[in-house]
């Protein structure tokens, strides 16, 4: 397999790149260069971005579905369905953050939480959180519902327009735990309805899947790393085996501080290594 | 030609502005150019950056010898201390641990990152680079082992129960203990010391990244004395108290004391402890408030000592030698029976070699206070013979005890220095 020494091309073009500002001389091949890198790092991944990109729509469009059900629940003024619905449905979203968070409009509206965004903006998943485990109720939140569906139906229409790049990849399975470790592991997720294992357990799943997509790839330049990197998954997913409830997880608020540390630091013990994955663009 | 440089120059200010978010999150719409442009920037503009360490030369405690530094290197200014758990299960995961910390502390003491940048930009740096630039400032790390390495919970974890030396056992409880979890115990420590704290922190944090996934933080304490250029004469620092605190402290200078004191010998216990040190570490909450409102009278009796000159009640100079024999015209000792330096001092026949620092860890939410104290390091030869009967007779009847808690308490057996070529802990683990 042919892998390109991206690094330092990349080096030497931003070093004409930064050069340039100040003289004409030297641009053109730079951008060149530039476009000629783009190209061909993309192509040694096609492979492996073309089925994270099917992975990732297949997990929008069970999200779509699983919007229907949690929105029409709601409507119907059914909170009981609604709650169950919930926390399960957002996990496609989760799973799949690195894609739908590059729509920088979109995210907000489907997954911002009080505070994120002013009062009379507010909408989406956290605000019918609010509605059913805080007011306990769905009235007046149908237009919320009504909103949410649609713009998750625009993410679906959307997502199709991604453009997915190898350091898409790289950069996202990091971002997914870290997300964990800012947001997940503090609780403020899902604050109302304290679901927020589920949400970890989507990201960590995300940022498994771009790892094993990578794996074939990261096995070649250095195994060690590889296997390290799946001992840490395997001892992030024991330790939320333990939290279990029946197909789902315990609430959020049930875990002894000893256990969210433990939680903790077991992420960033798999984050480390895991930030490493960068290595497969190198030439072998 | 013309609309390349005009393109070229918009997306290096557009860079400026740019977060690694934000590269992220258009990285998939806009195209790699942006990407380039923001990722070569800041490459180049840390790699420049870099490059002014090597300039920096002096104030360097060389970290191989046949001791660990920072045990007998005169007190830096600033502490940084790590107790840490191992979550390895196996002895190879241990050895690889060290022979990693070995390297970057040594690379650190030098004031040079842990790791050069990577050619590759989609790697996070080596080294976190909060002190690329910035003097060693006499950083020293200083490695140890604690009680729990060995055996825990009754399990041999490592294969390294017969090896455990009589003296690295826990700490007996001693009367007033107020020992709280969260600042007690550990598997290792890593105590780093310099004049600038944000050298000592980048060093702990850099080997804490190192340790992830062999090994977790179990508790830290940041420590401090007055600097240098606060006090050019060197004068022995006082503590939150206001008082003189390491007057009688052995000469890091006297080689035969040293080992008398301070360093394991050969015959003690195991070999692979020898040259090494036993360090004792105290957290001790000081009530300042409640101190603050005691009389002077008061406070000089507790200590033993004045607090303007620190000598001894009775004498006029610091290192004046302690008089306790001498009696007032009312019968009572001129050094306190219940003084802290007179129960420290006992008969005399037990020294320890202490670097403590204080801390103040902003306030106490329970009580609206202060949360300020003392983080008491103390090296010694043999605990049971230095630190534990000292403390014994401290914790019986110390007048100081009143405005004190200790919180926090470990014992760590402090590996033997390396040569290069070799590894902190290569006697224990070999």
């Amino acid at each position: 397999m042919k892998f390109l020494k991206i690094s330092s091309i990349l080096l030497i073009s931003s070093s004409l790149l930064f050069g340039c500002s100040n003289s004409d001389k030297g641009a053109a091949p730079a951008k060149d260069q530039a476009k000629e890198t783009t190209a061909s790092s993309q192509d040694s991944f096609k492979e492996v971005t073309d089925e994270y990109r099917e992975y990732a729509i297949g997990e929008i469009e069970e999200f779509v579905k699983a919007t229907d059900a949690f929105t029409t629940a709601v409507k119907h003024g059914d909170i009981e369905k609604a709650k169950q619905l919930y926390a399960p449905a957002r996990m496609h979203y989760e799973r799949a953050e690195p894609i739908a968070e590059v729509f920088g409009d979109l995210d907000p509206k489907i997954d911002a939480r009080a505070g994120d965004v002013s009062e009379a903006e507010w909408g989406g998943y956290h605000r019918i959180e609010k509605g059913l485990w805080e007011d306990n109720t769905t009235k007046g939140y149908e237009q919320y519902a009504d909103q949410l569906m649609k713009d998750v139906n625009l993410l679906r229409a959307k997502v199709d327009t991604v453009e997915v790049t190898p350091d898409l990849l790289i950069t996202g399975a990091v971002d997914l735990l870290n997300e964990v470790s800012t947001s997940k592991v503090t609780g403020e997720e899902d604050r109302y309805s304290h679901t927020d294992l589920y949400d970890f357990a989507a990201n960590v799943e995300g940022a498994e899947k771009i790892y094993q997509l990578l794996n074939p790839a990261l096995q070649k330049k250095d195994a060690e790393l590889s296997k390290e990197i799946q001992t840490r998954f395997a001892n992030v997913y024991s330790l939320l085996e333990k939290h279990k409830n029946g197909d789902g997880y315990k609430v959020y608020t049930d875990l002894s501080k000893e256990e969210v540390k433990a939680l903790s630091q077991a992420i960033d013990a798999l984050a480390e290594p895991l930030s490493q994955i960068g290595i497969v663009t190198e030439a072998s | 030609m013309t609309t390349g440089n005009n393109n070229l120059e918009k997306s290096s200010t557009e860079t400026k502005k740019i977060s690694r978010r934000d590269v992220l999150k258009t990285a998939g719409i806009g195209g790699i150019g942006v990407l380039i442009g923001a990722s070569g920037f800041g490459g180049l503009l840390s790699i420049t950056e870099s490059k002014a360490t090597d300039t920096v030369q002096n104030d360097i405690i060389p970290f191989y010898g046949k001791h660990q530094s920072g045990i007998t290197t005169k007190t830096q200014d600033h502490v940084y201390f790590a107790a840490l758990d191992v979550t390895a299960y196996e002895k190879p995961a241990l050895v690889k641990l060290f022979k990693d910390w070995t390297e970057a502390a040594a690379l650190m003491t030098e004031g040079k990152p842990v790791g050069e940048l990577s050619s590759n930009e989609f790697l996070p740096p080596k080294d976190t680079g909060e002190a690329a630039g910035l003097s060693p400032s006499n950083l020293t790390i200083t490695f140890g082992v604690g009680p729990s390495l060995f055996v825990k919970d009754g399990k041999d974890r490592f294969g390294l129960k017969h090896r455990r030396p009589k003296e690295l056992v826990d700490l007996p409880k001693f009367p007033l203990d107020a020992l709280e979890e969260e600042w007690t115990g550990g598997d290792l420590c890593i105590q780093a010391c310099a004049d600038d704290p944000q050298v000592a922190f980048h060093a702990v944090r850099n080997l804490i990244r190192i340790a992830r996934g062999k090994a977790i933080l179990r508790w830290a304490q940041p420590g401090f004395q007055r600097t240098k250029q606060a006090d050019p004469k060197g004068e022995t620092p006082r503590n939150l108290f206001g008082f003189k605190d390491g007057t009688v402290n052995p000469n890091f200078k006297n080689e035969q004391q040293l080992n008398k004191q301070v360093w394991v010998q050969p015959g003690d216990g195991p070999n692979w402890l020898v040259d090494g040190s036993y360090l004792v570490v105290r957290r001790i909450q000081m009530f300042i408030e409640v101190w603050d409102r005691t009389n002077l009278r008061e406070q000089e009796n507790t200590f033993g000592r004045y607090r303007d000159s620190g000598a001894p009640l009775g004498q006029s100079n610091e290192f004046d030698k302690l008089d306790l024999k001498s009696k007032k015209e009312n019968g009572e000792y001129v050094i306190p029976v219940d003084s802290h330096v007179r129960l420290s001092h006992g008969d005399g026949s037990q020294q320890i070699l202490r670097r403590a620092y204080s801390y103040s860890n902003g306030m106490d939410v329970k009580t609206g206070s202060f949360d300020a104290g003392l983080l008491f390091l103390c090296f010694q030869r043999t605990p049971s013979k230095q630190f534990i009967p000292i403390q014994k007779r401290l914790a019986q009847m110390d007048k100081l005890n009143e405005y004190t808690s200790h919180r926090g308490s470990a014992i760590f057996a402090c590996l033997p220095g390396t040569i290069k070529g070799g590894y902190i802990g290569e006697t224990l683990f070999n």
